[in-house]
């Protein structure tokens, strides 16, 4: 028994005296169950949002970008700042599931299903925004490296925006499948419980006819390994290089040597927030308590105030250069004293709330441990993550060099419409999600259970006494 | 009588790894051992060689990068070379910074998606493929060991009754 010992200071991971097929049993209760007047409501509700935005997309497209509030000098404005909100939502789930399985963070195992269908989600609806932009996404395929039909005119490697092509593909796709290779041992579990007949194909069509052999179990976890291990600096890239899309141009504001970091930094931060929005409500929905605990939250919450503290730093030194410069045009970017007195005030005063103000009450330990208090400021980082992105691209861009062109942005009902469209899909997705896919990684944590279950430690520390 | 076998099925990973040291130990060929979840240490206890899957996915990722190289080369400065934002291209090597990203989304691309088709063709799983595990317990909390009867029936089953086997059964393996 020696090599399941764990310090007993480490608070237990697993709650209660559950057996392996306890587990089995509590996982596949949400699947098996009928849904609740809740989920119903909440379907409903995502439903509709996604239908308005499916009507708002087919009239941009139809009509013409010209439906958006976007004029001569914003070229930019809701549809990249929510392309950004919503792949660095994404960020969250693969730091969870790779950077902390190489860090052998056992706690990661009770989230990580769920943090990585969300970035898998999350990224669907960034991927929506830049296609949409096209205005003719029928020809969205010209960005693959194809020649075209005056001849062989190929995709221009130099750009960041084709840049960003490759590393949302290959962050999607890399995503996908090291979701699904560990969605298979849950499904095989689902498949032989299951009664009814058709439930039991459609899990062992889904599950690939996994049997669980001991050599099967070998390769998996060497394949989660090096997956991890690639999905780690792939991760990295993904926001680096979406960082790149602004501060490779010139202009001021955009132009910054920290966008990389930074953006990771906050990706990060909002991921970790949204993981904690989502996860707060689903484990009590679908009584999930024993094992995404108070512990679960309080780690992370420990995540997001140190990516929150890296974004606040960043902010402070990006506020500092612009003022140390002494030119004229980084008065009026997005961290400047001109940013915080113009006309955009609101929307800067409301970052510095919602991103470095209100987080700061995690550092008490009551709030931090509290899932009511960790679901509020989880909200309020959503809200102020996206107030990042369109601020570092509507005001940037509202004062450009020439002062005769200074304009300001005013969304339209449309591009309102498809931002609530694409959350109502995020919702429709997760909400099915959560009814139909083994929510938990059971197998894993079936694995740290003598290790991090409460009733083992609990048999194993009263040994010592 | 050759395709005969013994399940022998236990309801704790640290009997069955116990069970498997001793079966081996009274040198039997243990055929396959079924689990729900991965018990540490079980491969090398059943002496099953280490998984080469992590070379193949370095020579995948070798590939792709290789893959890059030639095609920003032959796209970007051979078949229709473009003076863009001023970045030079006259040769691939100086025009290489602005692949690099391409090169390194490339080279995780091919690493991760080829290692991971490799590895379900391999143990064998895919779309329509159906489950060969022999009992459905063994994907929720039961570990079933399975090992070839060569006309030692009984004494197989005196071995594995005393390792603490909960159910033992003599199956014919079509």
């Amino acid at each position: 028994m020696s090599s399941h010992y764990e310090a007993p200071i480490r608070e237990p991971l697993v709650l209660g005296e559950k057996s392996y097929h306890d587990i089995s049993v509590d996982i596949a209760k949400p699947i098996e169950g009928k849904a609740n007047k809740n989920w119903y409501i909440a379907f409903t509700i995502s439903l509709i949002a996604f239908l308005w935005g499916i009507g708002c997309i087919t009239y941009t497209i139809g009509t013409g970008i010209g439906v958006w509030g976007l004029n001569k000098n914003i070229g930019w404005a809701w549809d990249i700042t929510n392309f950004v909100w919503w792949v660095g939502i994404g960020h969250a789930g693969t730091l969870i599931s790779a950077v902390l399985l190489l860090f052998r963070q056992r706690w990661r195992m009770a989230i990580n299903r769920s943090a990585e269908a969300m970035t898998i989600f999350a990224v669907f609806q960034a991927g929506l925004f830049p296609l949409i932009h096209m205005g003719r996404p029928w020809n969205g395929y010209w960005v693959l490296p194809i020649p075209n039909q005056f001849g062989s005119l190929w995709v221009n490697f130099n750009s960041p925006l084709l840049w960003d092509v490759f590393a949302i593909s290959t962050y999607l796709s890399v995503s996908l499948v090291f979701w699904w290779t560990g969605l298979l041992p849950d499904f095989a579990m689902l498949r032989d419980r299951a009664v009814k007949p058709f439930q039991k194909k459609i899990y062992a069509l889904l599950s690939f006819g996994w049997s669980g052999r001991a050599k099967d179990w070998q390769r998996f976890e060497e394949v989660s390994l090096v997956l991890a291990g690639l999905a780690t600096p792939l991760v990295l890239s993904v926001h680096t290089i979406v960082s790149m899309d602004f501060a490779t141009s010139i202009n001021p504001g955009w132009h910054s040597t920290i966008f990389p970091p930074y953006f990771v930094a906050g990706a990060i931060f909002s991921g970790f927030a949204m993981v904690q929005t989502l996860l707060g409500v689903m484990r009590k929905v679908t009584n999930l308590e024993n094992y995404i605990t108070r512990l679960h939250i309080e780690y992370m919450n420990m995540v997001i105030m140190l990516t929150g503290g890296i974004v606040a730093v960043a902010y402070a030194s990006e506020f500092f250069i612009a003022w140390y410069t002494g030119s004229p045009y980084e008065n009026f970017t997005y961290m400047s004293v001109g940013a915080a007195t113009g006309a955009y005030g609101w929307a800067f005063w409301s970052l510095i709330l919602f991103n470095i103000l209100i987080p700061q009450l995690l550092w008490i330990k009551s709030i931090r441990v509290s899932f009511i208090g960790s679901f509020l400021i989880s909200i309020a980082i959503n809200i102020g993550m996206w107030f990042e992105r369109f601020d570092i691209i509507a005001i940037v861009l509202s004062k450009g060099h020439l002062p005769s062109t200074w304009t300001r942005f005013e969304p339209t009902f449309v591009d309102v419409g498809i931002f609530i469209g694409t959350i109502g899909f995020f919702g429709v997705l997760f909400l099915l999600y959560a009814r139909t896919f083994p929510v938990i990684a059971q197998a894993e944590v079936k694995s740290i259970m003598k290790v991090s279950g409460e009733n083992y430690k609990k048999l194993r520390d009263g040994n010592h006494e | 009588m050759s395709n005969k076998v013994i399940h022998a099925l236990y309801n704790d990973d640290d009997i069955l790894m116990d069970a498997v040291k001793k079966v081996k130990a009274a040198h039997h060929h243990i055929d396959e051992v079924f689990t729900p979840f991965p018990v540490h240490g079980l491969d090398k206890a059943m002496g099953l060689a280490p998984t080469k899957i992590a070379i193949t996915s370095f020579l995948y990722g070798l590939t792709g990068l290789s893959f890059a190289i030639w095609m920003t080369n032959y796209m970007m400065i051979q078949d229709w070379p473009q003076d863009i934002g001023g970045k030079p291209n006259f040769s691939w090597f100086v025009n290489m910074p602005a692949f690099v990203p391409i090169m390194f989304e490339l080279t995780v691309f091919f690493a991760a998606h080829l290692m991971v088709i490799t590895f379900y063709m391999r143990s064998r799983i895919w779309p329509f493929k159906s489950a060969e595990n022999p009992d459905v317990r063994t994907t929720d909390d039961h570990f079933l060991m399975e090992i070839a009867i060569h006309g030692n029936e009984e004494e197989l089953t005196t071995l594995l009754n005393e390792t603490g086997a909960v159910e033992i059964n003599v199956i014919e393996k079509e």
